[in-house]
């Protein structure tokens, strides 16, 4: 079972900032190991966030992003108290979601 | 989810198979949903076609946020991108000398700021793209990140 998503979503005058940090290797595919055999690619390959239900991001990633990846994004028209849900998927079909509240 | 699934098996029946199933969806289309074609693009102009684009403008109207010029670590340079442009739909990162360009797409939908912020891997020095899509039409902004430390692996 992957890690939990780590989620901070606070208000900035009239936004909800999110911080997502996620954990997972994000193997490039271009990396060789001690044997010189290429090291298969492993990352995620989705990304969406959702407020109380809705929408508010949809990604698509590449392996380029960072190990651990970091992503940082807003929308209005939430409040304190809202929930905010971010799941991804990677290339080999795991998935994790996780939900946090609106400080 | 493990929750959830005993409560599915506890009711049974195919009104709950039926339940299930919806959930189980949007991950079956998501899958389809990762656009291999503009991924696996090598040049900025493969990448836009791949997305659905004819060619681009050049556009000033994204900001780099605090976006290093000089990142001492290729492994994890943040890029910070925000396009003033109006109706802003989308926002791609294109990491010209990488292996695989196309590094992440991101579908704003209204209500959301045209902003993101993500860390990427950068095989060397290399132009980034910004590919903001907008009213269907697509704009690049290019700025320069000189990479001291590669970060492939």
């Amino acid at each position: 079972m992957a890690a939990p998503i780590r989620i901070r979503a606070s208000m900035q005058a009239d936004k909800v900032v999110v911080r997502v940090l996620m954990t997972h290797e994000m193997e490039s595919g271009q990396r060789k190991d001690t044997d010189g055999k290429t090291v298969p690619a492993y990352y995620i390959r989705e990304v969406s966030a959702r407020h109380n239900g809705r929408p508010v991001l949809a990604a698509q990633w590449g392996p380029a992003v960072s190990k651990n990846p970091y992503l940082q994004f807003s929308f209005v028209g939430g409040k304190p108290g809202d929930r905010v849900a971010v799941t991804w998927i990677d290339n080999r079909g795991e998935t994790r979601t996780d939900e946090a509240v609106v400080a | 989810m493990t929750l959830r699934r005993r409560d599915v098996l506890k009711a049974g029946g195919a009104a709950t198979l039926a339940a299930i199933a919806g959930p189980l969806r949007p991950r079956a289309a998501g899958a389809q949903g990762w656009n291999q074609a503009a991924f696996g693009g090598k040049t900025l102009d493969e990448i836009i076609r791949a997305l659905g684009g004819s060619g681009h403008a050049v556009t000033r109207d994204v900001s780099w946020g605090a976006t290093p010029e000089i990142a001492e670590n290729g492994a994890a340079v943040q890029v910070s991108v925000a396009s003033t442009i109006p109706r802003t739909e989308a926002i791609g990162i294109v990491i010209e000398k990488n292996p695989g360009p196309l590094a992440a797409y991101f579908e704003i939908p209204d209500g959301t700021e045209p902003s993101v912020v993500t860390r990427f891997k950068m095989a060397q020095t290399s132009n980034v793209h910004a590919v903001v899509k907008a009213r269907g039409t697509y704009f690049v902004a290019t700025r320069e990140i000189r990479v001291t430390f590669g970060g492939c692996g």
